[in-house]
């Protein structure tokens, strides 16, 4: 009897599987679909992108837009390709993540083991940074990037981007040292210890999990930021989603999609390894601290 | 001269006075156990023992010396916390030697002391491993070498046993007996576990919400309280405190307690204290712990004053080494603890034997102890 109807129950629960796992397959092809139409694409001549057929592997397998992405298309008025670019993305953003992050973790770490008389009330300012919609501060910021002598440098774009990372970099930081424990500070406090050899010594080694969090998440804002790179670069420091816009705007006569397509994936690779490096880390360090164990 | 002193301390979170008027002096070597119910500010008073806390006034002295203002670190203690707050991401050997690196120590210096503190409490095997790779009775281990090692003029223990299971917590308090009574450096011992106390202790200081209830050796606390509150928290099973009446009677002072449908129990006292005369004809409360209220047989020989009386037994609770009985007097359950064969059942009425040397008496009002 028990085991005609468990027999019944395996057939069951193979059905519904297999229903699962057939809606699962189609949802993630719709969504790989359009990488798989940059990819397709990037990797064709010219000529049979223009036939119409975009879903078509190519007839004829080429790398010569990648290469012309990088290094010899059409960006504004010079043809230099992506590659310059690249690097002036990578120089702001390196700084950002790593100044953005080193001050998150500070904060986070007086916020919650060096409490202060109103600290409640500046973690509550900080956040605010979370909130507020950039246009905003667009004219401020031109203000003091021209006071300072930093408009249209790199630095510049370092400091803004840093500067509007910390409310997300504290948020994280001061959640996940919440959850460690005030006695290790104080045994450290006992042993001799001073404020800066506790935060190094005891405080982030154990903070791995946040410290991905937060690079993940300030490299990928960082990188794929628009608004301040249009709004503060200069001739020298466009960073990489700018000239992106300028490669697919400034074709003079024929529109080369297969260049756009590589460059376009080009400007997202960063982000992409970024994730998939340290991804497992990603979904663990948000989680963390979030039950108890 | 005193060792350790704490005089005239308070303590306020803002509004709230956490710490009132403590005063404790505890001689050099001695054992100072700290205990109280939880919310009672014993662990307050031992972290501003440490410096980890400030105090609003009074005065705290190691040695002689003030140590007002001064950084927890150049205090001379050590400290074992509750939670052990081993340092997750170092060795066991790492967390030992941290003060003494911070503190520049060289290195061979280090691994001599790191190898002679693994020696005293037996975790030379564990030096390589991670915190988390460690029992519970290891981490308690090496908290305690942690402490150790530093050598200090104090060491504070903030109740080191509470995460334990029962066995081990046993082992343990023996095990930090025989470190103290080797080491000979003065402890303070925070609780909430009064056998801890009563065992470990050579002082015993009991709070009750930010105040000192009594403070005295484990012997005057378990038979003199200052009052009904440290009577009740100390000793297990707690002593029966009783609503009695004093009366003159032939000979002296008659305690009368009322029982459910039978004459009042009398219980002559052979010699009173003076004190207790002044109540008489008065409400008082009685209190008599299990261990003096026994079966006749099982009296203490050597006791002055005893009385007996036939009480209705309503409960028999076997426990191995004793049998615990229940019945009913001044309206309240009295627990006696028998010889564990003692002749008694459940519902019958036998005779027990009250030890009125052992017998302390409160004023209801007050909750003082009068005699």
């Amino acid at each position: 009897m028990s085991a005609v109807s468990q027999d019944v129950a395996t057939r069951n629960s193979i059905f519904t599987r297999a229903i699962i796992y057939v809606v699962l397959i189609l949802f993630a092809i719709y969504y790989l679909l359009p990488l798989y139409v940059m990819v397709v694409n990037s990797l064709k001549p010219l000529d049979e992108i223009r036939q119409g057929n975009m879903l078509a592997l190519p007839q004829q397998w080429t790398i010569a837009p990648w290469l012309s992405a990088w290094s010899t298309a059409q960006i504004g008025v010079q043809p230099v390709g992506l590659k310059p670019y690249f690097i002036n993305s990578m120089m702001m953003v390196v700084p950002a993540v790593a100044i953005s992050t080193m001050l998150g973790a500070l904060n986070g770490y007086v916020l919650t083991k060096w409490r202060f008389k109103g600290d409640n009330i500046v973690f509550g300012l900080m956040l605010l940074a979370c909130f507020i919609p950039f246009q905003i501060v667009l004219i401020p910021s031109a203000r003091i990037l021209g006071m300072t002598g930093l408009a249209g440098t790199i630095t510049g774009l370092v400091l803004i981007h840093a500067i509007y990372g910390l409310g997300f970099t504290t948020l994280f930081f001061r959640n996940y040292y919440e959850a460690f424990p005030t006695e290790l500070i104080r045994a450290a406090q006992i042993d001799g210890a001073s404020f800066f050899q506790i935060f190094r010594r005891i405080l982030l080694p154990s903070s791995g999990p946040i410290i991905v969090v937060t690079v993940i998440w300030q490299f990928t804002n960082i990188w794929n930021d628009f608004l301040f790179g249009s709004s503060f670069s200069g001739f020298n420091s466009i960073p990489l989603t700018v000239a992106l816009n300028n490669l697919v705007n400034s074709s003079t006569g024929v529109k080369e999609y297969n260049v756009h397509f590589a460059g376009a994936i080009l400007a997202a690779l960063p982000t992409l390894i970024v994730y998939i490096v340290s991804g497992r880390y990603f979904v663990r360090g948000l989680m963390a601290g979030a039950v108890k164990g | 001269m005193s060792f350790l002193k704490i005089s005239n301390l308070y303590k306020n979170y803002g509004q709230v006075e956490i710490l009132k008027d403590i005063n404790i002096e505890i001689d050099k070597g001695g054992f100072l156990v700290l205990v109280g119910p939880s919310g009672c500010g014993k662990s307050t008073l031992l972290n501003t023992i440490a410096g980890l806390e400030p105090i609003t006034s009074g005065e705290i002295s190691i040695n002689g010396n003030s140590v007002a203002g001064l950084h927890p670190s150049k205090r001379d203690i050590a400290m074992v916390f509750q939670s052990y707050a081993l340092y997750p991401n170092m060795t066991v050997a790492g967390n030992i030697a941290f003060g003494m690196e911070i503190r520049g120590v060289p290195k061979d210096e280090r691994e001599k002391a790191i190898k002679q503190v693994s020696d005293i409490l037996q975790i030379g095997h564990l030096l390589d491993r991670k915190p988390s790779q460690l029992s519970g009775g290891q981490r308690q281990r090496v908290a305690m070498g942690r402490a150790l090692v530093r050598n200090p003029q104090v060491f504070l223990f903030d109740e080191p046993l509470s995460n334990l299971d029962a066995k081990l917590r046993v082992d343990m308090r023996t095990e930090i007996k025989r470190l103290h009574q080797r080491m000979k450096t003065t402890i303070v011992y925070v609780t909430h576990d009064q056998i801890e106390a009563m065992t470990l202790a050579s002082k015993i200081a009991v709070l009750k919400d930010g105040m000192l209830q009594q403070f005295g050796t484990p012997a005057e606390i378990y038979n003199s309280p200052a009052n009904m509150f440290v009577a009740d928290f100390m000793g297990s099973p707690a002593m029966n405190l009783l609503t009695a009446r004093l009366e003159g009677g032939e000979g002296g002072l008659n305690v009368v307690l009322e029982r459910p449908g039978e004459q009042p129990l009398a219980l002559p006292i052979k010699n009173a204290n003076g004190a207790l005369g002044v109540y008489s004809g008065k409400e008082i409360i009685f209190g008599v712990r299990p261990e003096a209220l026994t079966d006749p047989d099982g009296a203490d020989r050597n006791a002055k004053s005893i009385a007996e009386g036939e009480c209705l037994i309503e409960v028999v609770e076997p426990a191995g080494s004793d049998t615990f009985a229940v019945t009913k007097l001044g309206g309240k359950e009295v627990v006696a603890r028998l010889r564990a064969d003692a002749a008694i059942h459940a519902g019958q009425k036998t005779k027990l034997a009250f030890n009125l040397d052992k017998a302390v008496f409160f004023d209801p009002k007050s909750q003082l102890r009068i005699a």
